[in-house]
């Protein structure tokens, strides 16, 4: 979030603080508008689970950069706060099914967070006395003795099958039911919001500005009275709070866990999305794992390599804008307030579609050779945009080369103009 | 007595190389002091020392009077020392604003809170405001600290050092590359930020050093070989002899 231009005068600061808080109230109340609607207004039926998949992944995201961008901690093992917090939830959601236990529904989340912070306590006590390498390293080797022990510890993760569970089982709270996906869409659209909301807040107290303190120069933080090792181990412990919440979401939705969902994978998804959204910006994981869990749900559909492509748009992502999606359209806003955007139409245009033929070229080489590494030899044809293309001519190799080699030439030539009409957009002052 | 720092025997040595041979100094409460000595002589790992960023080989350090001797950097701050570096060292992704108010937090007692909100706490702000007008970086307060101009840097690496109320300040070489009305400038601010507080610098600029200290020590390849008032440092035949580079014990 950006900071608004400070007001050199006492009255002028209140009431620039009043403004600011009716804007932020009101922003979360249209936030929570926005996600209540979001299913009235999208009918397809497969949305919902889509939304569902999103809302987890956005609360997931949001805490692993905690670490990331605020408390500049890389971890490779984040996944395993959302798995043993969601292992937890599961359970009990068992014995709440079982009537050992009261427990709604609505209040799982809530104990896979507690689990979640459990294990961060114990994990951030060691792991967070130095940043960098070291941290990241541990954090690999905790993610490795994760997957060690749910193959030694059957009865918790239930070796190869997971854990199940079944909400419809577990007592009701106020009456609410949640068999459907819908149902259960409201319950993580609460907790998602509730979440973002007490990580932003969290952002905004005396050890969440520190923690980025810490991130900037951990030396300084213990010459002006802090521990560094306490700031990040009390970032560390929110951040898996959060995570378990997250992972108590997941047991709710899908009822099942297993070991793969703590996994290396499941920690570089999140590394992936939230490094996509803008590690910078406290908004930017939202938007990685929406387009992350969108891209994912949906280009899994149509080919098998799609985690080859999310890799691609990563690598995209941190050589040429390095500030993620949300930095992108931060750096748009002062050409929006100058009302330049027009002027950036034609040129940004012409790049997209520059990007666009060769992304076709790529993507049809790539699929060409998926197909003739992957396919029997007895078969060599593909439907590839509404073409079928046999890849065992020669014809189609060399179109799509063609294709690949004008989409770069033309990047090549758009690029520079688009970057230059930016600069020319967004310089300050009355451009003519 | 009345010492805001005491060294009593204080030695260094990095692996086998000695660095600091046997150090005792007082340094008295509500004193400007001045700490010179040629370069390689010790004095930034003297300042290390006494702030806890290494621990010491031998001797023990007091501060005012508690001995603070292998204590973290973050205790002995909370025990109401605070320093500068010598190679400016902020928070270059913060906000100049933020950069100071973090620097106070602490001594407000905010600690490790994850329950109240930073903005809310009108103590802070004003604390920080006020620091940013001695610094002159009122009109600077929103920008990230990493773009701020050298001096203005400096200043506030400054600001970060006593914004907290510490009541014992180390500056190491505080005009280090700062032109002449730069350094007037930092004198003053300076002069002014530590006023009823005691305070101990490193500086090879010798015209700061004569206006600003009451007491100089002088260190010489990791020993005090003067520690007096201005004017007896400028006559005194060993100091001139150590600065000259010619050994000053044969």
């Amino acid at each position: 979030m950006s900071t608004p231009a400070g007001a050199t005068t006492r009255p002028l600061a209140v009431a620039g603080a009043r403004a600011r808080w009716l804007r932020g109230s009101g922003v979360w109340l249209l936030a929570a508008l926005v996600v209540a609607l979001l299913p009235v207004v999208i009918r397809t039926p497969v949305a919902v689970p889509v939304m569902n998949q999103m809302g987890i992944a956005i609360v997931f995201a949001l805490s692993y950069n905690m670490l990331l961008g605020q408390g500049g901690m890389l971890s490779f093992g984040h996944a395993v706060y959302v798995g043993l917090g969601g292992f937890i939830a599961a359970h009990a959601l068992n014995h709440a099914g079982q009537g050992t236990l009261w427990l709604p529904l609505p209040l799982v989340p809530l104990v896979g967070g507690l689990g979640g912070l459990l294990f961060a306590a114990l994990f951030g006590s060691f792991s967070t006395g130095r940043s960098g390498t070291v941290f990241a390293m541990i954090s690999l080797g905790i993610a490795e003795l994760m997957a060690a022990s749910s193959l030694i510890f059957n009865e918790f993760f239930g070796g190869e099958e997971g854990i199940t569970a079944n909400r419809t089982k577990a007592p009701l709270l106020l009456g609410l039911e949640f068999t459907t996906d819908r149902q259960v869409y409201y319950l993580i659209a609460f907790w998602a919001l509730v979440t973002t909301a007490l990580m932003y807040a969290f952002s905004r107290t005396p050890v969440g500005r520190m923690a980025n303190a810490v991130r900037d120069n951990p030396e300084r933080a213990e010459f002006v009275g802090y521990s560094a090792r306490w700031v990040r181990y009390v970032t560390f412990c929110a951040s898996g709070f959060f995570a378990g919440i997250g992972g108590g979401l997941f047991a709710a939705n899908y009822e099942i866990l297993t070991a793969e969902n703590m996994g290396l994978n499941a920690s570089g998804s999140v590394l992936l999305m939230t490094y996509i959204g803008g590690i910078g910006y406290f908004l930017g994981p939202v938007l990685g794992a929406i387009v992350f869990t969108f891209l994912q749900s949906m280009l899994s559909d149509y080919t098998d390599v799609w985690l080859l492509y999310l890799g691609i748009v990563f690598l995209a992502t941190v050589l040429f804008v390095p500030m993620g999606l949300t930095g992108i359209v931060v750096m748009h806003g002062a050409v929006w307030r100058a009302r330049r955007l027009g002027r950036l139409v034609l040129p940004y245009t012409a790049t997209a579609l520059a990007l666009a033929v060769a992304a076709l070229g790529v993507v049809g080489l790539v699929e060409m050779i998926h197909v003739l590494v992957s396919a029997p030899v007895s078969r060599g044809t593909r439907w590839l945009f509404w073409v079928l293309v046999n890849v065992r001519t020669v014809t189609p190799w060399v179109a799509f080369a063609a294709i690949a080699i004008a989409g770069v030439l033309a990047l090549r030539w758009t690029m520079p103009r688009a970057g230059a009409a930016f600069a020319e957009a967004s310089r300050p002052g009355d451009a003519r | 007595m009345s010492a805001a720092i005491e060294l009593e025997g204080v030695h260094k040595h990095f692996g086998v190389t000695p660095i600091i041979r046997g150090v005792d100094l007082a340094i008295e409460v509500g004193t400007r002091q001045a700490l010179i000595g040629p370069n390689g002589a010790g004095k930034s790992t003297l300042f290390n020392l006494i702030t806890g960023k290494y621990p010491v080989s031998r001797g023990r350090i007091r501060l005012k009077g508690e001995d603070v001797t292998g204590r973290r950097p973050n205790e002995i701050n909370r025990r109401g020392l605070s320093r500068s570096f010598q190679v400016t060292n902020i928070f270059p992704r913060l906000s100049v604003f933020e950069n100071v108010r973090c620097a106070v937090l602490w001594s407000m007692g905010y600690g490790y809170a994850f329950w109240r909100f930073v903005d809310r706490s009108r103590e802070a702000r004003e604390r920080t405001e006020t620091v940013l007008e001695q610094l002159n970086l009122t009109a600077r307060r929103d920008v990230p600290a990493g773009v701020l101009s050298y001096a203005e840097q400096r200043a506030l690496e400054i600001g970060i050092t006593i914004a907290g109320g510490a009541d014992v300040i180390l500056l190491d070489e505080p005009t280090s590359g700062m032109s002449r009305s730069e350094t007037e400038q930092v004198v003053q601010l300076i002069r002014q930020v530590t006023a009823g507080r005691t305070l101990l610098m490193v500086e090879h600029d010798m015209s700061v050093v004569f206006d600003l200290a009451d007491r100089i020590a002088v260190l010489v390849y990791g020993q005090v070989i003067a520690h007096d008032t201005p004017e007896r440092i400028r006559a005194s035949a060993a100091v001139q002899e150590a600065y000259l580079g010619v050994p000053a014990h044969a």
